[in-house]
């Protein structure tokens, strides 16, 4: 697979404040198979500072995870086919040999799995385990690592730890296997830390108490953090930057408040569709983004996301079926950018999708403005309400 | 835990007596006339009554089961019939507690019958048992290490031809070869392994191979698909995101996932080992217990039969209970009650 399409991809975000101690440079990830080469990742560029927190948001199979692991190093000695680079800290990891790479793993990159109970070993206690990804980077004892291992448990709110340290992961609840997991993420001071959707098999309660340990060790050991997720609702709470994913290639780039107050591109939009919210309207709709995910190895024409895309008659010709557009800056600034052909997305997006998905934020935004391009939009939104309670009357009756 | 192996025990002796009936009953009920083994070609049929009389095989089955039971708790004498014992004091043969039973095939006590083949039929099956599992573990794991390559394609087709052979040919073909035309070991035979351990083992060596070999064929190959599999988990993926050398998560993290499933099968099949391997013995002429279930059966031996049978049945279940309260120490997450 070539690697010279795409030049305009290796923008590094603006958005980032320092130096930026990762940094992906068009990173394609591809696995040769028998019916063809799967692009699980193709051609994504972005960077990461000391202190700051990416997300990476995407549906299953859109290579957040895959991208997530080309920077562990994990696809090395695999079939995976990687190009590009990823510097961390100035080194390409890209370039490193296996035991070069194995001492980067753990030791400045970490990364903590979704699903604690199937990332912890069965057979060995959470002691061991912590004790483990300690020892194999620093040159201490088996005792001073314990007492390492019960600090940081200490740390991560286990109560007992000098205790809880010789039990096993399935005598641990969700959230503390969890914790225990970023205890042993943690244990080496990582100056990277990658959350794979770390909260995803977790209570909602528990979701907040790892998030919120997740932002005090941040702020404690100034570590960069990239959080994998499909939860916009992490994504607002924890990051600073959102990098959208679809079909292995970022679709829209840029600052969290930017990306989730005028997002541009209509795969972003469809994800805000579909998180219901707790305190806002009733009558704000659930709208699920139609059909499923691409298959990445015959990817769609054009834009991957056209087939899905309720609004690509907006865009003039054949083009979203023929041409692939550009991740580049959108009308709202150099910072922010988006792979998509609409002409002005940000009025569409307040228009028609923004009325039906918040309508209490439009109206709220009508009396402020009392602007008039929202007007008819505004009509629609309180026209949805008793359409939409109109069969869920019927139903209760019959 | 304690509790755990007290109440298998108890389930074991259960089932055993389970067993001890329906195998009467399989044998002794059926239409055959075991008498007519005993008494010999030229038997009249008043030998043909005396015999079956002596021998206890007029009374009804669960009555020949009474005997037998009680024989095992308490002993007893045989021949069955008192008055033959009235007659012949100088032929009553005692059997004590335990008591599986009289061949009269061979004019011994079945416990002394197994008593003298079983060391060799264990010893048998522990050099086999501890050949097939190193090699079926080792080179399972070189095949799942070199998956898809030359390495791995040539164990896993060389172990296919193992398995597809028969035990018999693969015997003959290692004692023409390796035994005899090249002189590379002694021609197989029992030796004693208190007299002379060095002469047991070189003695047991031929025959445990090629048992070695059809069992290690099945163990490269379920190695290979434990491992292969284990790899895939996420502590595995874990491990190596923690930068632990390749032959740490290999040797340590994968390796002690793989091993749970391997000691419960290789566990039961030590034991069905250990009642004797009846191809080999015969065809390495090793007087064991698999060679005497073979003449028993020929001769109908009927009590012998039985006490194989329930010999057996016994390592079988004993092998079960073991395997489960070891699967409790291997795995944390196994708890017993």
């Amino acid at each position: 697979m070539s690697s010279s399409a795409t030049t305009t991809e290796e923008r590094p975000a603006a958005s980032s404040a320092g130096d930026p101690l990762l940094v992906v440079k068009d990173l394609k990830v591809h696995f040769p198979s028998s019916d063809g080469v799967v692009k699980a990742v193709d051609g994504l560029s972005y960077s990461v500072a000391r202190g700051q927190t990416l997300g990476i948001v995407g549906e299953s199979g859109s290579g957040k995870s895959v991208s997530s692991s080309a920077i562990m190093g994990l696809f090395h000695g695999s079939n995976a086919q990687l190009s590009g680079n990823i510097f961390l800290d100035g080194t390409d990891i890209l370039t490193l040999e296996e035991n070069d790479l194995r001492k980067l793993r753990g030791r400045d990159v970490a990364m903590i799995f979704q699903d604690p109970l199937s990332a912890l070993h069965p057979y060995y206690t959470v002691g061991a385990q912590i004790i483990e990804a300690y020892r194999v980077h620093q040159d201490v004892s088996k005792k001073a690592a314990r007492r390492r291992a019960i600090e940081l448990l200490d740390r991560v709110g286990i109560p007992q730890p000098d205790r809880r340290v010789d039990d096993y992961p399935h005598q641990f609840s969700g959230g503390m296997r969890q914790r225990a997991m970023i205890a042993m993420g943690l244990v080496n001071d990582p100056s990277m830390l990658i959350a794979d959707e770390p909260t995803t098999a977790l209570d909602v309660t528990v979701q907040a108490q790892i998030l919120d340990l997740l932002q005090d060790l941040q702020r404690e050991f100034n570590s960069a953090i990239i959080i994998i997720t499909h939860d916009l609702g992490v994504v607002a709470e924890m990051t600073d930057d959102t990098l959208v994913m679809y079909g292995g290639r970022a679709v829209e780039y840029g600052k969290t408040s930017e990306i989730l107050t005028h997002p541009e591109m209509p795969y972003t939009w469809g994800l805000l569709s579909s998180v219901p919210d707790v305190t806002g309207d009733t009558s704000a709709k659930l709208i699920p983004i139609p059909g499923n995910p691409p298959s990445l190895l015959n990817p769609p024409s054009g834009c991957h996301f056209h087939p899905r895309c309720t609004f690509r008659d907006k865009v003039a010709g054949d083009l979203c079926r023929t041409t692939t557009p550009e991740l580049v800056p959108g009308s709202r600034g150099s910072s922010h950018l988006k792979r998509c052909h609409l002409p002005d997305p940000e009025s569409i997006y307040q228009a028609e999708v923004l009325p039906e998905i918040a309508p209490d934020l439009v109206e709220a935004t009508d009396a402020m403005e009392s602007a008039a391009p929202v007007a008819p939009a505004e009509a629609g939104g309180s026209a949805e309400p008793s359409a939409a309670s109109a069969p869920i009357e019927a139903k209760e009756q019959g | 835990m304690f509790a755990y192996a007290v109440r298998r025990i108890i389930a074991g002796i259960l089932l055993l007596i389970v067993m001890s009936v329906v195998t009467f009953y399989l044998f002794y009920a059926s239409s055959s006339t075991p008498e007519r083994f005993a008494c010999g070609p030229k038997c009249t049929p008043a030998q043909l009554e005396v015999t079956k009389k002596a021998l206890g095989y007029d009374e009804p089955t669960i009555v020949q089961w009474g005997k037998f039971a009680k024989g095992f708790v308490s002993g007893r004498e045989f021949p069955d019939d008192a008055a033959l014992r009235e007659a012949h004091p100088e032929q009553v043969v005692e059997c004590p507690p335990g008591c599986l039973g009289y061949s009269y095939g061979y004019s011994k006590t079945v416990n002394s019958l197994i008593k003298d083949k079983l060391p060799i039929s264990i010893s048998l099956a522990i050099v086999a048992f501890v050949i097939w599992i190193a090699g079926g573990v080792l080179l399972g794991v070189t095949a799942a290490l070199f998956k898809g390559r030359f390495l791995d394609r040539a164990i896993v087709g060389l172990s296919l031809v193992a398995f597809a052979f028969p035990t018999f040919f693969i015997g003959l073909l290692l004692l023409k070869f390796v035994a005899i035309r090249w002189g590379i070991v002694p021609l197989p035979t029992y030796h004693d392994l208190t007299d002379n351990p060095a002469a047991w083992l070189s003695g047991l060596m031929l025959p445990a191979i090629t048992l070695a070999l059809v069992y290690m064929a099945g163990y490269i190959r379920m190695t290979r698909a434990f491992v292969l599999e284990t790899m895939t988990e996420d502590y595995i993926r874990t491990a190596r995101a923690k930068g632990l050398p390749r032959r740490v998560v290999v040797g340590k993290h994968t390796l002690r996932a793989t091993l749970t499933p391997l000691v419960t099968l290789s566990g039961l099949d030590l034991a069905g080992l250990l009642g004797g391997a009846i191809i080999t013995e015969r065809v390495f002429n090793f007087n064991g217990v698999g060679k005497l279930s073979i003449t028993a059966i020929q001769r109908f031996d009927l009590p012998l039969i039985v006490g194989i049978v329930l010999l057996l049945a016994a390592f079988v279940i004993v092998a079960n209970i073991i395997v489960d309260l070891l699967y409790a120490v291997i795995d944390p997450r196994v708890r017993l009650g």
